[in-house]
């Protein structure tokens, strides 16, 4: 319900008499424009990227491009295969298989693990979901393929997008390492992204 | 770091060598040199034959006529790369003024962008659609192009040469009204622009048409006027003649062109070529966010690139009038090369730069101002013909019959009364009490119940 003191009534200011002469509005406009043209021309004034030899400096810790599944210190996968990911994914782009691990220190590991980077709307839930801190998105944004099904990364390709970006982007907290450990990093108050 | 100066160069001179070195590159050397050879040889062994063809040639090139006609062949070509590079320099320029870097991938600073450009206007699918006119939907656009060229003949670009043991006019055609003949020209443009809103057979199309013809005959008029004082200062509708008359001095240095004679009327006049070209700031014929492109929506391929070619050709043309009429053609001061007097080959050549320069001048403040002012609203527009550029037209007209009355046309009253005229018509602009805009004008003052009230507007009972 829309009331009388809900109305805005907006009306442009009334033209002072200098503005109404038009003419040095006009050449003021023109002089601010040829400062523009001028600085770009001799002092390099220019914003644009030049893509392919030039790259943007990215914000690492937040930039949202391509996954890849985090390694612990024993180069096992991380993931537990708790679903969590596949749960929080708005898009529907993760698809777990869980096996029971062949290691002692979790119950479960994904046998298969499959994100469709087409279906991937890059929102970042999965990485927030993850208890154990096991899925990443990454700064790498220039990611091709020749056809739909190259476009779906397996664990190994998530995998190995990780060998290529640890050095780039460290794992957040490189002691979280498997299922075990998750109850010493509560006691030692370790921030994250997960809780439990 | 984005490659600068002497790396840039250095990039560029290692992109040439490789453009060489490749096998493409060294076969069209080759097939280059091996026709020249060909050429060459076979010119050697029919010599004798060759010698009378060559001198009627010569004969031929050294009339009138023949100059004409190798003028006007190698007019079309040259203006036609200019208008294809015209349109690189209009992106080079809006992105400086917008601080990026424009076209800078097709070749060195992307100078073969123009050539990407109109492989694309060829190699494009040509769609014509299933409800247009179709005779109309194909001549709008051949229109467009060919009024845009023919204005071209009466320009007269380098003065008089002496070739051959003939004068002759660097001009394609010389008549006595040239002027009127480029004035009748210019405003067929127009045509091309409402038919091509009409044969679309779209309302924006048809806005867009119906729009250029307002704005054309609004603007005609100012033009018309402007003219009209250049002929009665000058006596004459022969632009040669008016180049000429122009290559004086007063008190010795200042050359005597019409541009300090009448600067008001220059300014008018160059506002009125804007218009007739639609340009920003007068392209509601187009206008891409109201109209999506207007009279071209419906126009793909070759024939978009004809109105697009039409449009920049047709600045050109107006740019080259506004600089014979008011800055003296070819005509620049304390260069005895381009004097009347001088008739020499390097001499013409020399004024054909002079005048290609004034119109390099022109096209860039077009392109500035296009980068800088937004598009009138099309009350604004009539507004500023009708109640601004008409009257300030006609009180300069005035002036010049007085002063042509007095004797006087060329004295420097005419400077004192535009000034006087501007002055006066920006102070009764500045001092009235008015809204400046119609929509301000045309708004009913806010009652209780009434039409302008909120409460109604919001949909609200009171």
């Amino acid at each position: 319900m829309i009331r009388d003191e809900d109305i805005l009534e907006i009306r442009p200011p009334a033209l002072s008499p200098a503005e109404r002469l038009y003419l040095p509005q006009i050449i003021g406009g023109l002089w601010r424009t040829l400062v523009h043209l001028v600085r770009n021309l001799f002092a390099g004034g220019a914003m644009t990227v030049q893509y392919p030899e030039q790259k943007r400096k990215l914000r690492v810790e937040n930039y949202r491009g391509v996954h890849r599944l985090n390694r612990d210190e024993k180069d096992r996968v991380a993931c537990v295969a708790c679903f969590m990911c596949s749960t929080a994914c708005p898009a529907h782009c993760i698809h777990i298989e869980a096996a029971e691990s062949p290691w002692d220190d979790r119950e479960k590991y994904p046998a298969k693990f499959d994100i469709d980077e087409l279906r991937c709307i890059y929102c970042g839930m999965c990485e927030e979901a993850c208890p154990v801190d096991a899925i990443e998105l990454t700064p790498h944004y220039d990611l091709v393929g020749r056809s739909r099904e190259e476009m779906i990364l397996g664990k190994e390709e998530l995998l190995a997008v990780f060998d290529e970006t640890k050095n780039e982007k460290p794992r957040k907290n490189p002691r979280i390492t498997g299922y075990l450990n998750t109850g010493h990093r509560q006691a030692g108050g370790e921030g994250g992204a997960s809780q439990g | 770091m984005a490659p600068t100066g002497f790396t840039q160069i250095a990039d560029w001179a290692g992109w040439l060598w490789r453009g060489v070195r490749s096998r493409l590159g060294l076969a069209l050397i080759g097939l280059g040199v091996a026709f020249l050879a060909v050429v060459v040889a076979l010119v050697w062994i029919f010599a004798d034959a060759l010698q009378p063809v060559g001198a009627d040639l010569i004969d031929f090139a050294t009339s009138q006529f023949g100059f004409s006609v190798i003028l006007a062949l190698v007019l079309f070509g040259v203006i036609n790369g200019v208008v294809a590079y015209c349109i690189y320099y209009e992106r080079k320029i809006s992105a400086w003024i917008q601080d990026r870097r424009g076209p800078n991938r097709t070749g060195p600073w992307g100078f073969f962008q123009p050539v990407a450009d109109g492989l694309k206007f060829v190699f494009k699918e040509d769609v014509i659609p299933a409800h247009v006119d179709k005779v109309l939907f194909v001549l709008a656009p051949t229109i467009a192009f060919i009024v845009a060229f023919v204005g071209w003949a009466v320009i007269p670009w380098g003065g008089q040469v002496q070739l051959g043991g003939h004068l002759l006019n660097v001009q394609v055609a010389g008549p006595d009204i040239g002027l009127l003949y480029i004035l009748g020209v210019g405003s067929m443009g127009v045509y091309g622009v409402v038919l091509g809103g009409w044969a679309s057979n779209n309302k924006y199309s048809f806005y867009g048409g119906i729009r250029a013809t307002a704005q054309m005959l609004s603007y005609e008029i100012p033009m018309g006027v402007c003219v009209l004082i250049v002929v009665l200062t000058m006596g004459t509708l022969r632009l040669e003649d008016i180049t000429v008359a122009q290559t004086g001095y007063w008190a010795g240095w200042i050359p005597q062109w019409n541009v300090f004679l009448h600067p008001v009327a220059f300014v008018i006049l160059f506002i009125t070529v804007l218009a007739e070209t639609n340009r920003t700031p007068f392209d509601l014929a187009e206008a891409e966010q109201e109209l999506v492109g207007g009279f071209h929506t419906e126009y793909s391929a070759l024939k978009f690139g004809m109105f697009f070619l039409g449009e920049y050709a047709h600045m050109i043309t107006g740019s080259a009038f506004i600089a014979v009429l008011f800055l003296g053609g070819w005509h620049f001061p304390w260069i005895p090369w381009t004097q009347p007097e001088a008739t020499q080959w390097y001499a013409a050549l020399a004024k054909m730069v002079v005048l290609g320069l004034k119109i390099v001048c022109f096209l860039f403040v077009m392109m500035w101002l296009r980068w800088t002012v937004l598009r009138f609203r099309f009350d604004q527009l009539m507004r500023l013909a009708w109640l601004c550029l008409i009257p300030m037209t006609l009180a300069l007209f005035v002036l010049t019959v007085v002063l042509l009355y007095l004797g006087e046309p060329r004295s420097i009253w005419a400077t004192i009364g535009n000034v006087v005229i501007l002055i006066v018509s920006m102070g009764y602009a500045a001092l009235r009490n008015k809204p400046v805009t119609g929509r301000q004008a045309n708004m009913p003052p806010i009652v209780e119940g009434g039409l302008g009230d909120a409460r109604i507007r919001a949909g609200v009972s009171a």
